[in-house]
């Protein structure tokens, strides 16, 4: 299942997604997140999988923005901590 | 003042024919939204009784009340219903609930029984949010998203304009197509600058029914970039309190060139009907009934 | 040489009228739904201010949201870039200008020369621009000139979890009904945009001295709110923060020389 987390407002689209299939509910992107956008959880269909927190979903363009400076982009600390690769995010 | 227009029907329904005295089991969704709740009840996985009402100020109460009004024209107790599952906006608050399970996961599984195991792709435009979900013939979601950060596309949204334009929120549809020529849709799909690009139309003498047209493609457009973010498959359905306003669901459906099902009810029950029917699966699981 | 720069703005078109680095005079008008219209208005108001005729001015610039509808300009240039000139015009010592108007927050990382190093845009959404406090002040029936002193008058810190105007409106009036007092309420709604604001203003690095420009520069609760965030000793504001857009136009005019 493809989760995404986040929303779309006159500024832009702005979704974290997550591949449930693909994660394996490590919790190595919990830690390694700067601004505690991510938490591991039990869901609906009773799979341990990470997800954006509620706190931080609607207002992920600014919980993400300290890792999205306009010049010199680093690779994202979330992405780079998934092995599996089931973190993405749209902007 | 803007709830004068807010006016969406509260009602409750049960099966003529009592199909809850030759039960097996009896389950029970409540999805507690930010506007409306629903409770619904099922017999063996079928539609038994349901209520829909304006959501209160307090979550427990609210999905208490929308129970008991589900109830009551029945001889069913509370205590008789075997697994109830809480949904929604406020689904942590309802007491009576066995379990909480997401919105999400509840409109796939609602829209599947409202729509038939072809449905493929759910949109749900509730009160204060929009979800776009991908499902299996099984009703279970192997894509989702959901907005709940910005107004537009909510029928928050659509009660800003309604109030704008001194229109009833159910008159939104109809009166959007009584125009001689559909107008280009507003350019903001911030409601807020919506507002003021509508009071500017307006002004320069735009007739109010052109202005709902065009605010409404604008909102049709948006929900379709939503849809496209997961990919579109049919067939395509649609629930929660917005698929009953005709001048967002018909522009829309021309621009994905699909034709959403008909649904067998109340589409504003979907996330409560996935609810009941989810208690069914983890009663069952907990002790097959023989 | 007299330059003219016109900042045809969303909801208000100013206009600065320059003579050697000096400004002479200004002029302002709600833009209303003519842009050229209001922009001959308050031009007509700053050059009657300056005692000039139009033929005294050599050059004449425009930027804003509106600048396309300028028949008369000679030039037009971004508003970032009309930012960043007419806000080192003043002061020599920023490196980061943010400008709050009615509809668009930017960051500008600037030069010690006024060129635009880096900007970050947070558009079309009312939640990070001064719609929001404004639409805030009607829902919670305060004028907005005193929305700002209000917000210094708190005691209290409140949650506020909409991000969104809208749903904004609906949570303050819940506040309000809860008996919140509108102290708290008002410094709530302040941290929630100069977040926002800082957020993005943090994508283009933030480096002393921070200049606050635009409309929104008048709101002092939005000026403590926006100290506190960047965790700087002090952001320095214009005496009149809405015309740098304009004086930055007439620069970029009497550098086209």
């Amino acid at each position: 299942m493809i989760a995404n987390y986040g929303y779309k407002d006159g500024s832009g689209e702005y979704f974290i997604a997550v591949d449930t299939d693909l994660c394996n509910g490590c919790g190595d992107c919990v830690p390694r997140c700067p601004g505690g956008v991510f938490e591991i959880i039990l869901n609906d269909y009773d799979e341990k999988v990470a997800a954006v927190t509620d706190a931080q979903r609607r207002k992920l363009k600014y919980s993400c923005a300290p890792c999205k400076p306009v010049s010199d982009r680093p690779v994202l600390p979330c992405v780079a901590a998934c092995k599996p690769e089931a973190i993405r995010h749209s902007w | 003042m803007a709830q004068e227009f807010w006016r969406w029907k509260e009602y409750n329904w049960h099966d003529p024919n009592e199909c809850w005295k030759n039960a097996k089991m009896l389950t029970a969704g409540v999805d507690v939204g930010s506007v409306s709740t629903q409770a619904v009840v099922m017999a063996d996985g079928e539609l038994c009784a349901f209520a829909s009402m304006r959501t209160g100020s307090d979550s427990p109460d609210s999905a208490r009340k929308a129970m008991e009004w589900a109830l009551k024209d029945t001889d069913m107790k509370l205590e008789q219903i075997r697994y109830v599952v809480g949904t929604g906006y406020g689904r942590v608050n309802v007491p009576f609930a066995h379990r909480s399970i997401t919105e999400i996961a509840c409109h796939a599984r609602g829209a599947n029984f409202m729509y038939g195991s072809s449905v493929r792709t759910v949109l749900d435009m509730g009160g204060q949010d929009c979800k776009a979900i991908r499902c299996d013939e099984k009703g279970k979601v192997s894509a989702f998203l959901m907005n709940d950060k910005c107004a537009a596309g909510t029928g928050r949204g659509m009660e800003v304009f309604a109030d704008l334009l001194s229109v009833p929120l159910q008159e939104i549809g109809d009166l959007s197509f009584q125009v001689e020529k559909e107008p280009p849709p507003v350019s903001s799909t911030c409601v807020v600058f919506a507002k003021t690009e509508a009071v500017g139309l307006l002004r320069k003498g735009w007739p109010k029914n052109d202005v709902l047209a065009a605010y409404c493609s604008a909102m049709a457009h948006r929900v379709y970039t939503l849809l496209e973010r997961l990919g579109v498959e049919k067939d395509f359905g649609i629930t929660g309190g917005i698929a009953k306003n005709s001048g967002v669901v018909k522009r829309l459906k021309n621009e994905m060139g699909l034709e959403p099902l008909t649904p067998r009810y109340d589409p504003q029950i979907a996330g409560a009907v996935g609810a009941a029917l989810f208690g069914r699966t983890l009663a069952l699981k907990e002790a097959p009934v023989q | 040489m007299i330059t003219v720069g016109i900042d045809m703005g969303a909801k208000t078109t100013k206009v600065a009228i320059l003579r050697d680095g000096q400004v002479l005079a200004r002029g302002l008008t709600p833009t209303g739904f003519d842009q050229q219209e209001a922009a001959e208005k308050a031009l007509a108001e700053a050059l009657g201010q300056a005692g000039l005729q139009k033929s005294d001015v050599a050059r004449i610039f425009v930027t804003g949201v509106g600048r396309q509808q300028a028949s008369f300009a000679n030039g037009a240039l971004t508003e970032v870039a009309a930012d960043a000139k007419g806000s080192l015009l003043l002061n020599r010592d920023l490196r980061t200008v943010i400008d709050v108007g009615a509809e668009e927050g930017r960051a500008i990382k600037c030069t010690a020369e006024g060129k635009v190093a880096d900007f970050a845009i947070n558009e079309k959404c009312a939640a990070g621009a001064g719609s929001f406090v404004e639409a805030m002040s009607r829902a919670l029936e305060v004028p907005l000139e005193k929305m700002g002193e209000m917000s210094l008058r708190s005691k209290n810190a409140v949650a506020m979890n909409a991000q969104c105007t809208v749903f904004a409106e609906s949570e303050v009036v819940s506040l309000v009904h809860a008996k919140t007092p509108k102290e708290d309420i008002v410094r709530a709604l302040h941290d929630a945009i100069a977040n926002r604001i800082v957020s993005m203003a943090r994508r283009v690095g933030v480096q002393e001295t921070v200049g606050l420009i635009g409309g929104v520069a008048y709101n002092v609760g939005f000026v403590d709110a926006l100290r506190r965030c960047l965790e700087v000793g002090s952001v320095w504001v214009p005496p009149e923060p809405e015309y740098v857009g304009a004086i930055g136009a007439a620069v970029a005019a009497a550098e086209a020389a």
